[in-house]
Parts: C-alpha cells; sequence; structure tokens
C-alpha cells in the first residue's frame, strides 16, 4: 500500500511538473524577453496550462497515410515510456523513491539510449524528408553525446563508490561533488541539454530548418506526448544533476528534504529555459566536433584525474 | 565560452527590467494624432458638411472600399447624398485623405471597429458624420477657393486673385 502510494505520487509530481513547464517556461521566456507571456486565463494565466491541455486533446490526431502506421503510433509512447520508468529509480527525499536500485545510474543512461529509438523510429515512420533529416541529426546527437554523458558521471562514482543514487546522496554529506567534480558537472550540464535535444542543441527539430524535424507530422496528443516528455527530459536532467552534483535533499534542516531537492531541481530547469532564452543553435558539424574533439578528451582527462587523486588519497 | 556566459547573464539580468507589452483592454495605448484610425467626414466651422462629393476619395481608394452619390442643394451647392465605407475592406492607408481637396474625409486615431456582424462594418454617412471639424479647425474650402456659395464673393477667396476686368484695357 505504502509503495502504491509512492508510485502514485511520483507520476502525479513527475506529469503535473512536465504539464505545469508548459505555463513555467512561456512565462518565463516572457520575462526574459520583456513581455508577460499568458496572463489571462485564470489567476496569472495559471488556467493556460488546463487550456492547452484541452486544446491537445480535442486536436485531431491524425496518423498520415503514407506512414508506417504501427510504428508512428508507437513512438511517442516510448519516449514517454522510457523516461518515466527512469523516475523510479530517482529519490526524492530518504525513503521516497519507487525502486532503490544499486545500479539505478545505469538504468538511467540505459533508459536515455533507448529514448534515441523513439525520435527515430517517430522520423523514419513519418516518411517525410524533413523529419528522416531531423531523426538522422538526432540520433547523430545523441549517440555522441551519451558518450561522454556516461563517462562524465564516472567522477562522481569513484568518489561515492556507488552507483546507487541514494549512496551518492549520502557520500555528498560533507561536501557537493560540484566542487570537486567541477568539469564533470559542465559536461553532464552540455550532454544533458544534448539529451533532452532542449535549445541550443535542438538541430533534430530546428524550427528555422527542417519544419518541426523528426514531429513535423504528428498533430494531437501524439505530439503532445512529444512535448511532455521534452519537459519531463528537462525535469530529469535537472533532477540528476541536483542528486549527483548538488547533493540531492541535503540541506539545513530548517526545510524538509523533498522540499530542498524541489527548489534544486527547480533552479535547474529555470536555467534550462534561460538557455533557451538566451542562445543561437550551433551548426550541426560545430556541434558534433565539439562533442568528439573537446569534451570526450575533457572527459577522459577528468576520469584520469580522479582517478589518480582519489589513489593518492588512499 | 566567455561569450555564451556573457549572454546568459544579460539575458538573465531582463527579469528585471520593465516590461513592455502594454495590457490593451484594460491599458490604451497612446495614439498619435496623425494615426491612420477610422474615417470620419467632417463639417466646415460653420456647421456645413465639408464634403463637395467630388469621388476623389473613390477614385484613391485602391480597394474600393468607398462609395458616395453627389446631389445639390437648392442653392447649387454639392454634397454627398448617401456616404458607404466598407471598413472591412479598408486598409487605412489614408490616400482617401490625402485626395480630399476640401479636408471632409479624415482618418483620427481610433481602431476599435469589431463587430459581431460584417455587414455591421459597412458605415453609412449617418456614422461617418461629425459635428465638429477634425483636425483643421479654422478651415473652410469656399472662403479660400471655389465658386461663390454665398460664404465669400467672387475673387474674394484666400487663395484667389480678384477677376480680371474684361472690359478695361490695362494690363
Amino acid at each position: 500500500m505504502h509503495e502504491l502510494l509512492i508510485i502514485a505520487g511520483v507520476l502525479l509530481i513527475v506529469l503535473n511538473i512536465a504539464a505545469g513547464l508548459i505555463y513555467v517556461e512561456r512565462r518565463l521566456l516572457a520575462l526574459w524577453q520583456d513581455r508577460y507571456g499568458p496572463n489571462r486565463v485564470g489567476p496569472f494565466g495559471l488556467g493556460q496550462v488546463i487550456a492547452d491541455m484541452v486544446k491537445i486533446f480535442f486536436k485531431e490526431d491524425w496518423i498520415p497515410p503514407f506512414s508506417d502506421k504501427a510504428v508512428f503510433v508507437i513512438a511517442p509512447g516510448i519516449l514517454v515510456a522510457t523516461l518515466l520508468l527512469t523516475f523510479a529509480v530517482v529519490p526524492f527525499a530518504p525513503g521516497f523513491n519507487v525502486f532503490d536500485s544499486n545500479i539505478a545510474l545505469l538504468f538511467f543512461l540505459g533508459n536515455s539510449s533507448l529514448g534515441v529509438y523513439s525520435i527515430v523510429l517517430g522520423g523514419w515512420a513519418s516518411n517525410n524528408k524533413y523529419s528522416l533529416l531531423g531523426a538522422m541529426r538526432a540520433s547523430a546527437q545523441m549517440l555522441t553525446y551519451e558518450v561522454f554523458m556516461g563517462l562524465s558521471l564516472m567522477g562522481v562514482v569513484m568518489m561515492a563508490d556507488s552507483f546507487n543514487l541514494t549512496g551518492i546522496v549520502e557520500a555528498q554529506r560533507h561536501g557537493w561533488f560540484i566542487f570537486p567534480q567541477f568539469v564533470g558537472f559542465v559536461i553532464f550540464l552540455i550532454a544533458g541539454i544534448a539529451e533532452t535535444h532542449r535549445v541550443p542543441f535542438d538541430i533534430p527539430e530546428a524550427e528555422g530548418e527542417l519544419v518541426a524535424g523528426f514531429h513535423s507530422e504528428y498533430s494531437g496528443m501524439k505530439f503532445g506526448m512529444f512535448f511532455v516528455g521534452e519537459y519531463m527530459g528537462v525535469t530529469l536532467v535537472s533532477c540528476l544533476i541536483t542528486i549527483l552534483f548538488f547533493g540531492g535533499w541535503l540541506g539545513p534542516a530548517f526545510l524538509p528534504p523533498v522540499v530542498w531537492f524541489f527548489l534544486k531541481t527547480g533552479v535547474f530547469i529555470c536555467f534550462f529555459i534561460l538557455l533557451r532564452a538566451s542562445l543561437p543553435r550551433p551548426r550541426y558539424d560545430q556541434l558534433m566536433s565539439l562533442g568528439w574533439k573537446i569534451l570526450l578528451p575533457l572527459t577522459l582527462i577528468n576520469i584520469l584525474v580522479t582517478g589518480a587523486v582519489l589513489i593518492y588519497l588512499q | 565560452m566567455f561569450s555564451i556566459l556573457r549572454s546568459l547573464w544579460y539575458t538573465f539580468l531582463h527579469a528585471f527590467h520593465k516590461r513592455e507589452t502594454i495590457l490593451y483592454p484594460e491599458e490604451k495605448p497612446y495614439l498619435p494624432p496623425r494615426y491612420r484610425g477610422r474615417i470620419i467626414l467632417s463639417r466646415d466651422p460653420d456647421g456645413e458638411e465639408r464634403c463637395v462629393a467630388c469621388y476623389l476619395c473613390a477614385a484613391a481608394c485602391p480597394v474600393d472600399c468607398i462609395s458616395l452619390q453627389a446631389t445639390e442643394d437648392k442653392d447649387g451647392r454639392r454634397y454627398p447624398e448617401t456616404f458607404r465605407i466598407n471598413f472591412s475592406r479598408c486598409i487605412f492607408c489614408g490616400l482617401c485623405e490625402e485626395a480630399c481637396p476640401t479636408y471632409a474625409i479624415q482618418l483620427i486615431p481610433d481602431f476599435e471597429l469589431s463587430e459581431y456582424n460584417r455587414q455591421n462594418m459597412v458605415y453609412e454617412k449617418e456614422h461617418l458624420l461629425i459635428s465638429g471639424t477634425g483636425k483643421y479647425p479654422e478651415y473652410n474650402f469656399y472662403r479660400n477657393a471655389g465658386v461663390d456659395m454665398g460664404v465669400k464673393g467672387k475673387g474674394e477667396g484666400g487663395n484667389e486673385h480678384p477677376p480680371v476686368d474684361i472690359k478695361s484695357i490695362m494690363p
């Protein structure tokens, strides 16, 4: 019974945050562009979330006759499913997680790799040149950035001596990992943005060039699932940054641990939106060369140095 | 790298800037006096219609949204019998105002022309004609030029020379 409550709670929190981000992102982007954003529906425009949801549910859900129908329908589901599965291992507070896995970090990395399938299959099944180009870019980008996304976390794993996220948070009682693992943090942040393909790494979508990239042909709630999936990805990466580098739920005792966790996560979600408000999109080849020529060597050096220091201290 | 961080910081600082948006229905924007909005027909300072029904506005209108019918009163003064502007066609270019020789047709700073029924966008003469002089308070066309309408004698207008005495031999 207790576990069922936690599962329901996590689902409720994650889906509500993902839906609420539609509103939060529009308001914050407006704030940083000296506008107001949606402020008409309900108090502070909060009803905009409901209005958007109602709208997207009632839109025509068109499956193109030229598409590969089965794959076309499954693709957005894969994205949401993998992301929701990953949230199963995220500890929001001590004891407040669905599944306390001892390989939680590997589980996250594996699931985020599976997420690529959603985009590649979606772009392929759309049977549309722009979608295919978007999917190709997405697969190349996500495969590239996955390599050192995993590697950048190895420094944290070495210092915490654990793949268990709860264990990693507990290991930060005497200092957050952001200080010794600053390079790892920066690289994980960049890779995380690329994994969720948010601006500035949104070249799979690139609405200026590719209509809407891999989801050009999607409409109605199928598009909505890609949309919500993107926001869930942002939430997930923010949660993981909090857990891995900023001490998770740890904080001064005047606030309960869950509040600390969500405060820290919220800061990173806002940072993701700030990135979108301020940075332009790099060219495709610039993105790839940044990944392979700069970030990958940096990650490897980071692992080497971390390992050497750890051995020296032993 | 530095420029990326700098642009992030500058964008963040915009959180403390004043918002440019004017929350329209509650707060009206400032419209300059020459703003080209709703079209009106004005009267001269004596309270007569300025319009002499010359059709120049209808001819100048690029979307043909003005239609009128000229007629004369008992003194022979021309005026429009009907004057109709279809605001669902009007593009508010102001060419009618430029074409008007008597400053009768004017565009004023008012853009709130919404209607639920498209037919209501067609304004008749009684909707267009106002009691005042609009942007040119002192101007009366017949005082400056044109035929004698009881406002001035022949050749006494502001832009006129006295008529030539054809019986005289003086140059």
